[in-house]
């Protein structure tokens, strides 16, 4: 057990899985310089060569479709995107190959491709950094999508990622990066398609994912402090659903609040919502809701991007609203942050 | 030869760009422009001098690194500014930011964020200019890293099939971020050897030489608008600060030792200001002009209101959805 961020975590992941397998190789822009990728890769080329661990033309879709290529090779290959809007030029190779391959072509093939993809977060990412299109991977069949919130899932789920026999895709929260905690030594990995139980409590079952999870923390922190309990889910994977633990939660509370960072229309929430009311109807004492972000294009302008931004104090408007509660616990927050667009006032730019 | 005065305003529309690119680097600590930014200090001389050949008819597309492309095409100094600031003023309403530039009224018409996002639609205008018989051109402003994006090949083949009215101008700066050309492309390799193989007529200008550039450009554009086809520059230069943000960042180590002390022996600004000698009492105006509209720029960037937040839904469409609550 060590005490560490998610960066690292997921650092020392990538350092044990291409210990343990010489198969698996690692590439993407910027994963050798200087920065290295917001020191993940740090140490990696290194420690395992060039042949191995290497930087890549400026060309997304050629190189998705060679690492799809290597994977039916034998290879695993790890591919980094300091943003999944650079990533979008790859859709064909992911969707139209990567995700049907398998099923088109048979047993002899698999493609255990991992895709690393980093979500913008502040500091005026603006319309084409900031992008959350979890839901754009979900919607598509053949793929497996994750979205750790701590250091100890970021570390697990990327093993289980990396030695996964489909292609994953692996959303990497900006701000997620700089998240502390407990992370087990060693190749310990943390299924894919399992939920995490966070908090418990009997008021309304929140589901968040990725750095949501922390704001709904403060929120539920609070909502404590006025002696409501409510129960948090950690959704961490988002393909497939774990619906069996969500059900089991709002089974108990007859309440639900999903929070999303993608766009509201066609999101994740929405399908979580959908399954529980098709399947659960009888479950539910309150109509369930969601937060998302808003059904426009994120502007990058500081005047306008604060209510992209899902905080701890909106959960806990939504959930009193959900709740009825006439008293909103909002002073026992923890201070808010001095600007919205950052994780911290240590963060000062560029990117 | 140049006339003294074409080649005088060549100098102050690059002194245009590196006092506007000093000044939001100046500034930029003081965390008030909240976005990423790439400046083009010491790649001046290849956005005037291609801008110089351009009228405000004609049309520009550029990339990440576009104040100076903006500047030079003669976009609105105190627009760029605000909207590095987010401000209701900015030329996007602060919507864009640094990356997403456009002034429609001087031609440009837009910078984007992904590499080689904005080729195509570069390429798309110009096949919007042969439809309707213009004598416009648009220009295609690129980093040597976006020929490594198919949809620059796509792009350019579609361009010579239909010899569009199309200038691709590529700063070859060496670096797309923090790696070297040789990591990227294979040695030895011509870009204007690529660019004629998919059926660009190709030229290579020193891209610190606002005069060489402006000079070549001029001709291409006229060629251009006879409809010889679209056509590739290569113009070599530097990037002399970090790749995004303010700072200098020859400490990190990836560039080679004095690799950016040569380039800057190799200024283009101080290469100009020894070739043309202009006097002095014009330089000390043109400076302490360029000194005041800049001051003033972040002086009302700062005093302007950022846009309200409840326009930030404004505009998504130009015919408003009407959905069925
Ligand atoms: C599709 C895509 N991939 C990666 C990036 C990240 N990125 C931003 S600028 C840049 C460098 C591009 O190099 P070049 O085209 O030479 O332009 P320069 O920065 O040198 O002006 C990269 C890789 C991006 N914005 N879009
Ligand atoms: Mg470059």
């Amino acid at each position: 057990m060590a005490r560490i961020h998610a960066a690292q975590a997921i650092h020392d992941a990538l350092h044990l899985a291409m210990a343990a397998d010489p198969g698996v190789v690692c590439y993407g822009l910027g994963i050798d310089d200087p920065k290295r990728i917001f020191g993940t890769t740090a140490g990696l080329q290194e420690a395992f060569g060039a042949e191995r661990v290497f930087d890549m033309p400026t060309a997304e879709n050629a190189m998705t479709g060679i690492g799809i290529g290597a994977a039916l090779g034998g290879m695993r290959p790890v591919m980094c995107h300091q943003r999944l809007d650079f990533f979008l030029l790859a859709m064909d190779q992911l969707v139209n190959n990567a995700a049907k391959w398998r099923y088109t072509f048979g047993e002899g093939h698999k493609v255990p491709l991992t895709l690393r993809l980093i979500l913008g977060r502040g500091w005026g990412q603006g319309p084409t950094h900031s992008q959350n299109l979890q839901a754009w991977f979900a919607h598509v069949p053949g793929l497996k999508v994750v979205m750790p919130a701590s250091a100890a899932d970021a570390k697990g789920l990327l093993l289980s990622a990396i030695f996964d026999d489909d292609p994953v895709v692996f959303l990497e929260h900006r701000w997620i990066h700089a998240a502390i905690g407990e992370v087990p030594d060693g190749d310990v990995r943390v299924p894919i398609g399992k939920a995490a139980t966070v908090r418990e409590g009997d008021a309304l079952t929140i589901v968040a994912m990725s750095y949501l999870v922390a704001e709904a923390h403060h929120a539920c922190r609070a909502l404590e402090q006025a002696g409501v309990y409510c129960e948090l889910i950690d959704l961490r994977t988002i393909k497939p659903l774990d619906m069996a633990t969500i059900r089991a939660s709002v089974a108990r509370t007859g309440r639900l609040l999903v929070l999303d960072s993608g766009f509201a229309t066609g999101s994740v929430a929405g399908e979580i919502i959908a399954r529980i009311a098709m399947d659960d109807w009888s479950l539910l004492r309150a109509a369930p809701q969601r937060l998302a972000a808003p059904d426009c294009p994120e502007p990058t302008s500081y005047g306008l991007t604060r209510q992209f931004y899902t905080e701890a104090g909106d959960i806990v408007r939504a959930a009193g609203k959900m709740l009825g509660l006439s008293q909103l616990p909002l002073e026992a927050l923890p201070p808010a942050r001095t600007h919205h667009d950052v994780p911290g006032d240590w963060f000062t730019g560029p990117f | 030869m140049m006339n003294r005065e074409f080649s005088l305003q060549l100098l102050h529309d690059m002194l245009l760009v590196r006092r506007s690119e000093e000044a939001i680097a100046r500034h930029y600590p003081q965390q008030q422009m909240r976005c990423p930014v790439h400046l083009s200090i010491g790649q001046e001389a290849a956005a005037v001098g291609i801008c110089a050949a351009l009228t405000h008819q004609d049309q520009a597309v550029s990339t990440h690194r576009s104040h100076a492309h903006y500047l030079a095409k003669g976009g609105d100094l105190d627009a760029l500014i605000a909207e590095l600031h987010g401000k209701a003023t900015g030329c996007c309403g602060g919507r864009g930011g640094s990356m997403h530039l456009s002034d429609r009224r001087v031609g440009f018409l837009a910078s984007t964020a992904i590499v080689g996002n904005s080729i195509p639609v570069g390429v798309g205008m110009a096949l919007s200019q042969q439809l309707k018989r213009s004598q416009a051109v648009t220009c295609v402003f690129l980093g040597d890293g976006a020929v490594e994006e198919g949809v620059f090949y796509e792009a350019a083949n579609f361009a010579a099939v239909r010899r569009l009215p199309v200038l691709f101008a590529c700063e070859n700066n060496r670096y797309s971020v923090y790696a070297g050309l040789e990591k990227r492309q294979p040695a030895g390799r011509k870009l204007t050897a690529l660019a004629e193989g998919i059926g660009l007529r190709a030229w290579e200008v020193d891209g610190n030489d606002v005069e060489a550039v402006a000079e070549l450009t001029a001709d291409v554009v006229a060629s251009l608008r006879d409809g010889a086809g679209p056509a590739f520059i290569e113009m070599p230069t530097y990037r002399w600060l970090e790749h995004c943000g303010h700072a200098d960042d020859d400490h990190l180590g990836y560039r080679p030792e004095g690799e950016l002390a040569a380039w800057q022996a190799r200024d283009p600004l101080m290469a100009m200001l020894a070739r043309i000698q202009p006097d002095a009492a014009w330089l000390a105006a043109t400076e302490s002009v360029l000194a005041q509209r800049i001051d003033a720029a972040f002086q009302r960037a700062l005093a302007a209101p950022y846009p309200s937040p409840a326009s930030a839904f404004d505009g998504i469409y130009a015919s408003p959805l009407q959905e069925n609550d």
